[in-house]
């Protein structure tokens, strides 16, 4: 049987300098939050739209590891068995976001318009949204996103790292049938979040396709997030010989093959807006050309999340390589981050371009808080699920 | 049927058939071969073995280049031909957007890509396989047709600077072939 499968136990423990990953990032994190509020001073507009775009670029990679997970459990996956706990760890962050979606509750005014009664009255569109867009339905569905994250989050955790230590078939087979309404329930609630808390920014816009855009965003980003994790981990000295060429390969395939797709669906979201030329519309694309800050920023974000890593990522040797690998997955990281930004900041300045330094702080406050949650999950159990049925499929994994 | 007898008669070699039990004898036979020098040979397999390219020391194929700038060609020549419609051939103002607007032709364009790379995938398998062809010297052996049953077999041309007739296949059968023959043109 494959559960005999023994490891040394260098590979699958956390190497001893990343003991102190949550402490320090907690930290960092902590102290970021408290800059930016003070950075921020009375502006509590800025703050709110700098948290919001470090919230949800956080938000987005911690959905992207329950993406990772239900899918690998969906399609009964062994390739992925050596990098899976990684990333069952990415979405054991989600409970967190309980907490730091507070200052984004205190933000909403500030925010959304549409919580602003004087504006409703004023706008017969958004009377018409109101049954929709109003505060108290609003919170009961953040609560219901939030609340199914940390559900599926802490249930796939849990089973995953029960087996570590029965062994259980049981737990797999029982994964793998609910890894499908897992899906679902992913599928629906990131889709809605998406609309609630990004795209109602700009509440008489709308895109139905809004949520699968922001979803191929999270998949780019926990590709490059593991990438990154597990190339660390090995310097560090564990994973060694567990995750070969082979894995990363794989994932830098999965990589290239997301920054297509999240390509294809902003192209498509464009495109359908651009030919119907309706103005309430075109305004959302207008307000990302027509200042010449935000046209360049626009033009990078096609040309740096999909063109350049297009042509990078295209050739076999530079998914096999640590050096062109990891350039490729810092690379897609930062582009996540403008990507999130330009479909939160916009709205800020009404379609002007001011970048602030709370912008970064944010971003890395509320990093800081996921990487130390992250940090302190890492060191429970191992690194690796040692006892999945498929661990043996995943070791032995080569590319056809 | 003719013919080949004929070609049999002259004495004339296409070269040596071996065939082996399983596919772990014939992976490190594969490694044999390779280390011996040889470039003119084969392994045939009725399904695919995971490792064996490795063990056969083969190369990158050069069929992704091939699909990569077939890819690209087509995706240009979609773009080329919207342009030249909307721009020379036919114009036609269509909901009051210039005659050459780029985002409606995308689709067309990654459609073209698509045909282009995908024509190129297999126009690129057929030249190396140098296919269709109407025979191979390897369907005269009899044997052979096993091996799209449950049959391993290495062939060795002629044509090979390493290969002696007399040598080679003794070296195949001291590698663990269960049994050699010559294949005649």
């Amino acid at each position: 049987m494959e559960h005999d499968i023994s490891l040394p136990s260098r590979e699958i423990s956390l190497p001893e300098s990343w003991k102190r990953l949550p402490v320090v990032a907690g930290i960092v994190g902590v102290l970021a939050l408290a800059a930016s509020y003070f950075l921020a001073g009375g502006d509590s507009k800025q703050f709110a739209f700098s948290y919001l775009t470090g919230f949800y670029y956080w938000l987005t990679l911690a959905l992207g590891g329950l993406f990772f997970v239900v899918l690998h459990y969906l399609a009964r996956s062994g390739w992925s068995v050596v990098v899976r706990r990684l990333a069952e760890h990415v979405m054991g962050t989600l409970p967190v976001f309980i907490l730091l979606f507070i200052p984004v509750y205190f933000g909403m005014h500030d925010l959304y318009h549409w919580t602003h009664a004087e504006a409703v009255a004023a706008d017969p569109l958004l009377q018409h949204k109101e049954p929709y867009l109003n505060e108290t339905f609003f919170l009961i569905r953040a609560a219901i996103y939030l609340l199914v994250w940390t559900g599926l989050a802490l249930y796939f955790w849990r089973s995953s790292a029960r087996q570590d230590s029965d062994g259980d078939l049981a737990i797999t087979k029982r994964l793998q049938t609910r890894s499908a309404p897992a899906m679902v329930l992913f599928g629906v609630t990131i889709t809605f979040a998406a609309f609630d808390w990004v795209m109602s920014l700009e509440p008489h816009w709308f895109s139905t396709i809004f949520g699968v855009y922001v979803f191929a965003g999270c998949v780019v980003a926990i590709f490059s997030f593991l990438i990154l994790l597990v190339l660390r981990l090995k310097a560090g000295g564990a994973l060694e010989i567990v995750v070969t060429w082979e894995h990363f390969h794989d994932m830098g395939k999965l990589l290239f093959g997301f920054v297509v797709f999240w390509a294809y669906i902003g192209f498509s979201q464009f495109m359908l807006i651009w030919y119907a030329n309706i103005p309430e519309e075109t305004f959302w694309f207008e307000m990302r050309w027509h200042d010449p800050a935000w046209r360049n920023v626009s033009i990078f974000l096609a040309a740096g999340h999909f063109v350049a890593p297009f042509f990078f990522l295209i050739s076999q040797p530079v998914k096999r390589n640590r050096v062109t690998l990891t350039i490729a997955a810092v690379w897609m990281l930062f582009m996540h981050y403008v990507d999130i930004y330009w479909l939160v900041m916009p709205t800020h300045h009404h379609g002007e371009f001011h970048p602030s330094l709370v912008d970064f702080t944010c971003w890395l406050g509320v990093g800081g808080i996921v990487l130390a949650v992250l940090g302190r999950l890492m060191q429970r159990g191992s690194l690796v699920p040692i006892k999945d049925p498929r661990l043996g499929e995943s070791l032995a994994f080569e590319n056809p | 049927m003719a013919e080949e007898t004929t070609a049999a008669g002259d004495g004339k070699e296409y070269g040596v058939l071996a065939q082996f039990a399983d596919p772990e004898k014939l992976m490190h036979a594969c490694a044999k071969v390779r280390d011996m020098g040889f470039s003119m040979w084969d392994a045939h397999t009725p399904f695919p073995i995971h490792g064996l390219d490795k063990a056969m020391g083969l190369k990158r194929s050069w069929v992704s280049a091939f699909v990569l700038v077939m890819g690209l060609s087509g995706a240009a020549i979609g773009m080329l031909m919207q342009w030249w419609v909307a721009e020379n051939a036919y114009p036609l103002v269509i909901s009051g957007k210039p005659f050459f607007s780029w985002p409606a032709f995308i689709p067309i364009t990654f459609e073209c890509g698509v045909l282009g790379g995908a024509s190129g995938a297999i126009l690129g398998l057929l030249i190396m396989g140098r296919l269709p062809r109407h025979h191979h010297a390897l369907f005269n052996s009899e044997r052979f047709k096993q091996v799209t049953d449950d049959a391993f077999f290495i062939s060795i041309e002629a044509g090979d600077p390493e290969y002696d007739s007399a040598q080679t296949p003794r070296f195949l059968e001291e590698i663990g072939a269960s049994h050699v023959e010559p294949v005649p043109v």
